[in-house]
């Protein structure tokens, strides 16, 4: 079976995908380190680890814990700033086998834009996702994704910079309502949404009365969240005309279904790639059998056919 | 030592074994056999994470272990039950299988120096294998100290290779002694151009960290943190530099323990930070 996806861009162009399954960022490292356990180039797009314009040490640990059917991260977007990417680790990625998709965060919209400006010129880079979902920083992060005018915002300064490269907004799941929030990025220009992001979220221990996490809370995700992602993915895919990426808690093949079920044009792979470095390239191989046992020939003819009535 | 990079892998393997130590109380402490993995090389110092295959959903991540020795038929690891992971992990038999990723992350240093083995409770585990392929040299003594009964560790098999001295912590008195035969052992081997490797408990490492810096001793700490995939990828165990750190880029910044890890070289890390 082909399972071959287009995700088109308003501007005409698409981003092709061998199969609809990306690394979902900050899971999947910069992509070489999950080398050793399976052909990276098989991915639908690997999604790096969060790109600033400078580096970032991140927040003090403990900055994750492990909780029933998932865990809760306050990492707190470390990483080694966009320079480093584009010397150290672009070069090693399989960039003409496989789209590389930047993940960018930063504090305020000129920030974004500049981000983007420099990845566009960098031609190994297939896409762009844009941040405005992160629950653990406390600068931009999560409040840009809770306000429809600071998010149109930052759409608008990233699209004006990010050239031909598809955009992609991740919603955050920290929302009154997702919907809205997924109107306004359409509006404002965005190509495609992806969500969710982590929910907030906190553990702590009765006997120290200690938070789990230095942070105090954080952001929750694995297979807890998996419910909460399908219903802001339908919500999501109900609103706008744009491609919808679906994230959350899945660990099979069967979960990408049910994600494509409820709109999802693709899905990104998280959590399942710490429960197991081969989770991602498993999800993959098995994706073609279980369509075959269930009938489906095609995936964007079964996406969104959800029966409510 | 050639820093010859080892290649991990993943594979499902076989539990043909799983000891308690020790015969008094709660049963904590485990030595746990695995058939032997298709490696082509692994260093003392290393580790694995490991899942069972039967674990659903409920426990999200793998578990990290030192590997403790590897024999023609295995591969053994020490652990102490700590939490709802390790308790899973105590109530294995024969025959179940288990996911192990590994040989991950660095390794201990191999020198032909007097070479000071310092072990906080579990944190011998790594040592067992390291004695095993280094004893010849003749160079080893260890000192380890412990706060359970000395039968709940692997001690005898260590001691049939090396001089080792031990402290039953059971009280502050005790730590004491712990701390001041640390000392001096660790000036010994300034003294002497030794060196000086450690594993156990964040406190008792900061502590041999201190004297590490003050006597000026090569000292490589094995550092033990909460991980959740163990290949650098979720950012969850990471441990900050100095600005003696060889990769400058990273000097002073967060790197992750387990690749970039577990065993550090003590005055490249700022345990203050």
């Amino acid at each position: 079976m082909n399972t071959h996806i287009s995700l088109p861009a308003k501007n005409g162009s698409s981003l092709e995908l061998k199969n609809p399954i990306m690394s979902a960022s900050g899971t999947f490292g910069y992509g070489t380190e999950f080398m050793p356990y399976g052909d990276v180039s098989k991915l639908g797009a690997i999604i790096v680890k969060g790109l600033s314009l400078k580096p970032r040490a991140g927040n003090p640990l403990p900055r994750i814990a492990e909780t029933p059917c998932g865990m809760l991260n306050a990492v707190g977007l470390q990483n080694d700033g966009v320079e480093a990417f584009i010397k150290h680790k672009l070069p090693a990625l399989p960039t003409h086998e496989v789209p590389v998709i930047a993940n960018i965060y930063a504090t305020c919209a000129e920030d974004f834009g500049e981000l983007a400006g420099i990845l566009s010129k960098e031609g190994r880079v297939a896409a762009l996702e844009v941040n405005i979902s992160c629950p653990n920083v406390k600068a931009g992060g999560v409040l840009f994704g809770q306000d429809p005018l600071m998010a149109s915002s930052i759409v608008e300064a990233v699209k004006k910079n990010a050239g031909k490269l598809p955009v992609i907004i991740k919603l955050s799941p920290n929302v009154t309502n997702i919907a809205e929030m997924a109107k306004a990025v359409e509006v404002a220009g965005a190509d495609m949404v992806s969500c969710i992001n982590t929910i907030t979220g906190m553990a702590v221990d009765i006997r120290t009365r200690k938070p789990l996490l230095a942070n105090i809370v954080g952001g929750l995700s694995g297979p807890a969240v998996k419910p909460v992602a399908l219903r802001c993915v339908w919500q999501v895919a109900q609103a706008v005309k744009i491609p919808v990426i679906g994230i959350g808690g899945i660990r099979s093949a069967k979960d990408v279904l049910e994600f494509i079920l409820v709109g999802a044009s693709a899905v990104e792979i998280g959590t399942a790639s710490f429960t197991d470095p081969t989770a991602i390239f498993r999800i993959i191989q098995d994706l073609p059998g279980v369509c075959e046992e269930l009938g489906i020939k095609n995936l964007e003819e079964y996406r969104n056919t959800l029966i409510t009535g | 030592m050639k820093n010859t990079p080892i290649m991990p892998t993943r594979t499902e393997l076989t539990v043909t074994d799983l000891v308690p130590f020790g015969s008094i109380g709660d049963k904590k402490f485990f030595a746990l056999t695995l058939s032997r993995p298709q490696w082509a090389n692994w260093r003392p110092g290393q580790f694995i994470m490991l899942r069972p295959s039967s674990w659903n959903s409920e426990l999200t991540w793998a578990r990290p272990f030192s590997i403790c020795r590897v024999t023609n038929q295995s591969l053994v690891l020490f652990f102490q039950v700590v939490g709802r992971g390790t308790e899973q992990l105590a109530q294995l038999k024969p025959k179940d299988k288990v996911v192990v990723w590994g040989p991950l992350g660095t390794y201990f240093t191999m020198e032909n120096k007097p070479t000071l083995l310092l072990a906080g409770g579990i944190g011998i585990a790594p040592f067992a294998g390291y004695v095993e392929a280094f004893h010849m040299q003749n160079k080893l003594s260890m000192f380890f100290s412990h706060r359970l009964p000395e039968q709940y560790y692997p001690v005898e098999s260590l001691r049939r290779h090396i001089d080792l001295e031990s402290n039953f912590e059971q009280n502050e008195a005790d730590l004491k002694v712990t701390l001041d035969i640390i000392y001096k052992k660790m000036k010994f081997m300034a003294e002497g151009g030794g060196v000086v490797l450690a594993c156990g408990p964040m406190p008792f490492l900061k502590t041999i960290w201190k004297n590490a810096l003050e006597l000026k001793v090569p000292t490589q700490l094995s550092l033990e943190q909460r991980m959740a995939c163990g290949i650098g990828a979720c950012l969850g165990c990471v441990s900050t530099t100095s600005d003696l750190y060889p990769d400058k880029e990273k000097a002073g910044l967060p790197v992750q323990t387990c690749t970039k890890g577990p065993v550090f070289w003590a005055h490249e890390l700022n345990l203050d930070a």
